[in-house]
């Protein structure tokens, strides 16, 4: 407590500083606030460096209260953790909003669509356009899915695709998550904590509003529910209590007014899916699930799991239950597959992409596996089947003996990896305690639904790397989060 | 409702109320030993052990503590996280079962069940602690009875909020009956004791005040305070909300609120265990208690209340949940359906 009588009356520095070539969100590249930054930024320059404190102290305080955290694994005390919050928003003017909406909405349909090719009649493949290796050698490719109809067509109902800015401001694609994306509990209670705390600043913005996500996603889940199901029971599976995103689980079906099961209270009888509830087995006909592929069935993926339901998987092979998102979808998130979505956007829509991916190379091209391990130092090296931030290699940051780790584990198994230049994600001013406001890392994850229509809420996550200089933003390695403004304006 | 969640509801307000109650055991009989002449080791041994014994604990005490000494035992049955009884593994658990079922409560029970679990794992507690364990006493029962107002006030009064009021019922008749079981061993085996000295007295208004019931037994019985008076009261009031009739009615009417069957009859045998013991509480006098004996009566009372749990959990919670019998099951239809159906795979040419 000894730094608050010297800043007592200290109004807060939020200033364009040393961005050290980085593009800031709020300032750009010239170091003065951005338009659509005016507002926000002389209220936060107001604010005096004791009222931020006691708010900050307040917002954190009602997380821990409302339980608002995460588990973070492999801690076998305090196991429960507030996610970081830093309170300076990230804003988005509405035509910056615009393209990314198109943008998203043009790379989803693409998936989507590829996911029923491969499954189908696997045109891109047969024509050359992916080389059917790719597809066919992949771990998360589900063949025994192949002609198999998911409902209305759509794999992906749920989509958390992560955005990055280069130097330029460049928006463009990190990664697709198609499986189990979590994070959009946090879009949802840092907006209500904003909302708290910052009223006034709300008001004088015009920020477009978020809640309406639980709404959209189940109105996404009745959409697939089967067919002569007029009212389908509706559950989301979660891993249980122990499982990182559990707060979210619950948080999710609380506001959509859903029952939230675990594995071991559903059970399938001739091919349909029940509950075991207190007056009985009860029917359930659409499951938003929160388990990978690998943990659903212990009679078809892996025997050992204690988190699925034996029997879902020929429920939903008969049509009498709909899984949330589909079977098979994690080929899409392999990061080859990554390599292709351009190609994807071309093939199946014959357009541009509106967002560019990062220059990736595959290893196991001979050019490209050439480059790579000859450029090592420079590169980030990523396993294809690896997410938040496991199974990674930054070149520029790691040691002799981590990139002759990688340079084994790449040229054992050439499929399993792909590089990319080491990216300079934008930064945005986070308060850095002592050290006052500081440009730190961002990166905004969206949360893209597939039902009648794609509707993505406004924003979503934004996440940011608290340490100084990490490009790390994931909450199990260090990361916070930002309420994220799209604004009704430019400005 | 979900069998989990139901039984998720019962645990949650069963921990809760087993917190407040051994809060409340532990306030009275440290401010007891103020009122003792002289405190030797048997006399302290006298005084705790009974104690330890009403939450089932003494072998694992005797394991941790050579003495009982007031500080052994309340650092035990307070803060000693393997004892699962302790009040901080109580609301630990309480709040572990309302985090599974997050979605079925209101935030305001939440946040106040997660408000005393921060409370209880933070270095403050022991401060309080510390310098007064009677504050930290009362701020267990406060956010006890705040929970329970919330449970009143913010639930639907629905089938999975009879659940936590079977729980909590359960729990408080339990509790009630080892309480007044305290002093068994100044009582004769059967009968009642010839006389009833000053010291007596005061152990037994220490039970009484174990139950908050000191107040509203003095508005009936007047200032004498007997075993015979007590253990009527405590064992058979039919208004007071901790006798172990009042909380059997109060668990029986919840067993039929779930299940919709009336008073009279039964369904399960949950509620004809339940309904046995309340008509044995409503038609039996404390004369004949103490002809039984009250602590082998009392003992009598705990093995049925534990079968009703046992009945109850049978008839709602408790169904196949052998994941190997489930593979088999699915298995076999497997196979019966491959022999009726060609298989759909295809593979990439």
């Amino acid at each position: 407590m000894t730094g608050v009588a010297k800043t007592e009356l200290a109004s807060l520095n939020l200033c364009g500083g040393d961005r050290q070539g980085f593009f800031d969100e709020m300032f750009g590249r010239e170091g003065v606030p951005l338009k659509h930054y005016d507002k926000v930024h002389k209220a936060f320059c107001q604010i005096s460096s004791n009222e931020y404190q006691s708010k900050r102290n307040a917002v954190d305080l009602a997380f821990l209260r409302q339980g608002v955290t995460f588990n973070v694994y492999g801690d076998s005390r305090g196991t429960e953790r507030v996610f970081p919050f830093d309170m300076v928003p990230r804003i988005i003017p509405a035509a910056e909003w615009e393209t990314i909406e198109r943008g998203l909405t043009q790379r989803v349909t693409a998936l989507n669509l590829f996911l029923h090719d491969i499954y189908h009649e696997q045109r891109i493949l047969n024509d050359g356009t992916i080389p059917a290796h790719y597809v066919l050698s992949g771990k998360h490719f589900r063949r025994e899915f192949v002609n198999f109809a998911v409902p209305k067509d759509i794999y992906i109902h749920v989509c958390g695709t992560d955005l990055i800015r280069d130097d330029k401001g460049n928006y463009m694609v990190l990664e697709d998550n198609g499986r189990c994306p979590s994070g959009v509990s946090y879009v949802l209670e840092n907006r209500r904590a904003m909302k708290r705390t910052f009223r006034n600043v709300f008001e004088k913005t015009g920020v477009r509003p978020v809640e309406h996500y639980p709404q959209e996603l189940l109105k996404a889940l009745q959409h697939i529910a089967p067919a002569g199901v007029a009212e389908p029971t509706i559950a989301l599976l979660t891993p249980g209590a122990y499982n990182s995103a559990y707060f979210e689980h619950t948080y999710l079906a609380r506001q959509m007014g859903i029952e939230i099961v675990e594995g071991r209270d559903l059970v399938v009888r001739e091919e349909h899916v029940f509950m075991r509830t207190t007056k009985g087995l009860k029917p359930v006909h659409v499951i938003y699930r929160r388990i990978d592929d690998d943990f659903l069935d212990p009679t078809v993926f892996r025997r050992d799991s204690m988190l699925g339901v034996p029997g879902l998987v020929r429920a939903y092979r008969a049509g009498n239950v709909s899984l949330a998102n589909s079977i098979g979808t994690g080929i899409a998130d392999d990061k080859v597959m990554y390599y292709f979505v351009p190609r994807m956007i071309k093939y199946y829509l014959d357009q541009e992409p509106i967002l560019p991916n990062v220059p990736t190379y595959l290893a196991s091209e001979e050019a490209d596996k050439k480059y790579m391990l000859e450029n090592l130092g420079k590169l980030v090296v990523k396993a294809a089947n690896e997410s938040g931030g496991y199974g990674m290699l930054m070149g520029p940051k790691a040691t002799k003996e981590e990139i002759e780790k990688f340079r084994q584990l790449i040229i054992a198994d050439p499929r399993n990896y792909i590089a990319q230049p080491m990216i300079s994600l934008s930064t945005h001013p986070t308060y850095c305690g002592e050290e006052g406001f500081e440009g730190r890392h961002v990166d905004l994850r969206p949360f893209i639904l597939c039902g009648e229509k794609t509707v993505i809420i406004p924003g979503g996550l934004t996440r940011v790397a608290l340490r100084k200089g990490s490009l790390v933003v994931n909450s199990s390695q260090g990361g916070g989060s930002k309420d994220t403004w799209v604004l009704y304006g430019d400005k | 409702m979900l069998s989990r969640v139901a039984n998720s509801l019962f645990w949650m307000s069963r921990y809760v109320e087993r917190a407040e109650n051994v809060a409340r055991l532990l306030d009275v009989n440290l401010q007891l030993l103020l009122d003792y002449r002289s405190l030797d080791d048997e006399t302290l041994r006298k005084h705790w052990m009974p104690i330890v014994q009403t939450t089932g604990d003494e072998e694992s005490f005797a394991k941790q503590h050579n003495q009982a000494t007031a500080s052994a035992v309340a650092d035990f049955m307070v803060f000693n996280q393997d004892n699962s009884n302790s009040i901080v593994s109580s609301i630990c658990s309480a709040r572990e079962n309302a985090r599974m079922i997050r979605d079925q409560i209101t935030i305001e029970t939440w946040e106040e069940l997660n408000r005393l679990y921060l409370f209880i794992l933070s270095p403050e507690a022991r401060i309080v602690w510390t310098e007064s364990p009677t504050d930290f006493f009362n701020q267990v029962k406060a956010s006890s009875i705040q929970l329970l107002g919330l449970s009143y006030a913010t639930h639907s009064h629905n089938e999975g909020w009879w659940f936590s009021e079977a729980g909590r019922f359960m729990e408080r008749a339990d509790k009630t009956s080892r309480i007044l079981d305290l002093r068994h061993h100044t009582l004769p085996e059967r009968g009642l004791p010839k006389s009833v000295s000053q010291t007596d007295a005061l152990e037994w208004s220490a039970v009484l005040r174990s139950c908050s019931a000191w107040d509203v037994f003095k508005a009936i019985y007047g200032a004498e305070v007997n075993p015979y008076n007590v253990a009527q009261f405590l064992l058979l009031n039919e208004d007071f909300p901790r006798s172990i009739r009042f909380c059997v009615e109060r668990l029986n009417e919840s067993l039929r609120h779930i299940s919709g069957v009336p008073v009279n009859r039964f369904g399960n045998d949950a509620e004809k265990l339940c309904g046995r013991l309340a008509a044995e509480l409503q038609f039996i006098t404390i004369e004949e208690v103490f002809e039984i004996g009250l602590h082998g009566y009392l003992d009598q009372v705990q093995l049925k209340l534990n079968s009703v749990g046992e009945a109850l959990f049978n008839a709602y919670i408790f169904q196949s949940f052998d994941l190997d019998s489930e593979v088999q099951f699915v298995q076999q239809e497997e196979q019966q359906q491959q022999s009726l159906r060609p298989s759909t795979l295809v593979t990439h040419p």
